[in-house]
């Protein structure tokens, strides 16, 4: 077994395990670290592909911003483990989520398959653009700049408005809006910080 | 194939131990240097001019008793000083430490692995440095701890921002994202050999590195997170004996990492006259950590409120106008 077949196999199990182990975890924080197991071993598999590029990306995105983001999140609301995880939900609430999860899962069968049947994911399609630029800096920003210019740029618009409404609902009160005196100090980060753990 | 192997398993191997003996005497340093400038003398006990304190305080920190409180979650609790630990040495696997050199008659390279986007690897991986932190307030189950790692990773990710944008101008002007690319960049056979350092074409760029560098690293005066005045020891109160001490030399191997990479991407790596080029980088590195800890003796620790406002209200817009500046001026070129 070759070297790099021996690298994509380790690495493509650790990552279908560690997205398994995330859905089957109670623990929400276990969850989130087996989400960055398998985002660690999505981007070995990008940087063996040769799209080092993308593969950092995914790491400085997910990993290392938006699933910050999530285990804050999580121990803000101070999340156990089996604590309300929808067992008891009206019918309606899981009629959606099996509706959409079937639709989802039917969508994504759905793209495999055509794709696969096109021929434009396989291995063919990766190679008829190794020029040496494959998922290299350049060859992406090339075409973010270029192609998906407006997408991109619209892109951009679309988090800004989303900073600003985070913002607009995050913001305290000033003091002409309030009835309360201005010096009143801030509410405690959380309240559940003081029940600490079982 | 085998012999490439071979030479790269042995510079990890050379690497990791180097990089853990300079962990071992960045602490006999930072004490020595802040006793000097408190008029005292440090240690002086463990061999010559203290020499062997470093072990001294190894030997305590593994015979200690390893507490393990009862409000913990076990396992987060034992992979925290781990995680937080683990990518500081990862940085090194893409920082250049020397020029290429001929060891027993194979040519060897001065740095683990050339990575075409190297850069972005550091950040990738100082990025994950934040999941010890949070892990470890987290499952310590201590109002302490969780204060700590609350302010340390709102802290991290307030100044990542910038860490990340002061780089932007060198890249820009070097035009690669390869760390050897940009060492070989700033070499000069003339008498002023320091003439490309990225330090001169970048001052603005250098001077919010350093900052966010400190910031990242949670030194003084930014060590928000382990303020003992009001947190005990923020996010490792709980830990004790080795665990404590993975966590100390995560600290100290986070700050040789932005030093190494400080000194890759602004004073021209291990480029330099007379010296040989390992001894050069090894200066440089250290000058770093000198600085450091002149930072810790010198400046008292800022406000919470201040630190988070000078990060998102100063350090940005200045990094985002550095990043315009550089950006136009290399279109004008």
């Amino acid at each position: 077994m070759s070297l790099d077949l021996a690298i994509f196999v380790v690495s493509s199990v650790i990552a279908v395990f560690g997205a398994a182990m995330m859905i089957f975890q109670r623990n929400p924080v276990a969850s989130v670290l087996y989400l960055i197991l398998s985002l660690v071993a999505q981007a070995v598999l990008y940087v063996q592909l040769g799209a080092a590029f993308v593969g950092a990306v995914l790491i400085i995105v997910y990993s290392g911003a938006i699933l910050v983001l999530f285990l804050f999140v999580i121990m803000m609301l101070n999340l156990r483990s089996s604590e309300d995880l929808g067992e008891n939900s009206p019918p309606i609430h899981r009629f959606v989520k099996y509706f959409i999860s079937i639709l989802f899962f039917l969508e994504l069968a759905f793209v495999i398959r055509v794709s696969v049947g096109a021929g434009s994911t396989t291995t063919a399609g990766i190679e008829t653009s190794t020029d040496g630029l494959f998922g290299s800096v350049e060859s992406v920003a090339t075409l973010l700049f270029t192609r998906y210019l407006y997408p991109f740029e619209l892109t951009s618009i679309l988090l800004l408005s989303a900073i600003v409404g985070a913002v607009i609902i995050a913001r305290r009160a000033t003091a002409d809006e309030l009835p309360m005196k201005p010096d009143t100090p801030a509410e405690p980060i959380s309240q559940n910080l003081n029940e600490g753990h079982e | 194939m085998l012999e490439m192997m071979i030479i790269s398993s042995m510079k990890v191997v050379v690497v990791v131990v180097a990089v853990l003996t300079c962990c071992a005497y960045s602490t006999w340093l930072e004490r020595k240097v802040v006793a000097y400038m408190q008029h005292r003398m440090g240690p002086t006990m463990a061999g010559p001019f203290g020499l062997l304190q470093p072990l001294a305080d190894g030997f305590k920190l593994i015979f200690k008793e390893d507490l393990v409180p009862n409000s913990v979650e076990k396992v987060t609790f034992a992979l925290a000083p781990i995680i937080s630990f683990v990518p500081a040495l990862l940085t090194f696997a893409v920082v250049p430490f020397a020029a290429d050199f001929e060891l027993f008659g194979y040519a060897v390279t001065g740095v683990i692995s050339d990575l075409n986007v190297g850069v972005l690897f550091v950040f990738a991986v100082s990025s994950l440095g934040i999941y010890g932190i949070v892990l470890a307030g987290w499952s310590s189950g201590s109002k302490y701890s969780i204060m700590g790692s609350l302010r340390a990773s709102a802290q991290m990710i307030s100044y990542e921002i910038g860490y990340g944008l002061s780089i932007i101008g060198v890249i820009l002007l070097a035009n690669t994202l390869s760390m050897k690319e940009l060492v070989a960049m700033q070499g000069s056979d003339s008498i002023w050999f320091f003439q490309n350092w990225f330090v001169f074409k970048q001052p603005l760029g250098f001077l919010l590195f350093l900052t966010c560098a400190i910031a990242e690293t949670n030194r003084a005066p930014f060590d928000l997170a382990e303020a003992e005045s009001e947190l005990v020891a923020g996010y490792h109160t709980e830990y004790s004996s080795m665990r404590f001490s993975m966590f100390f030399i995560g600290e100290y191997a986070n700050m040789l990492a932005v030093s190494a990479v400080g000194a890759t991407l602004f004073f021209g790596g291990w480029q330099g006259p007379l010296l040989p080029s390992v001894l050069w980088f090894l200066i440089k590195v250290f000058l770093f950590m000198f600085f450091y800890i002149w930072l810790r003796a010198t400046f008292p620790r800022m406000r919470y409120d201040q630190l988070m406002n000078f990060g998102w209200k100063v350090l940005f817009p200045v990094a985002l106008l550095n990043t315009m500046i550089t950006a136009a001026i290399v279109m004008i070129d």
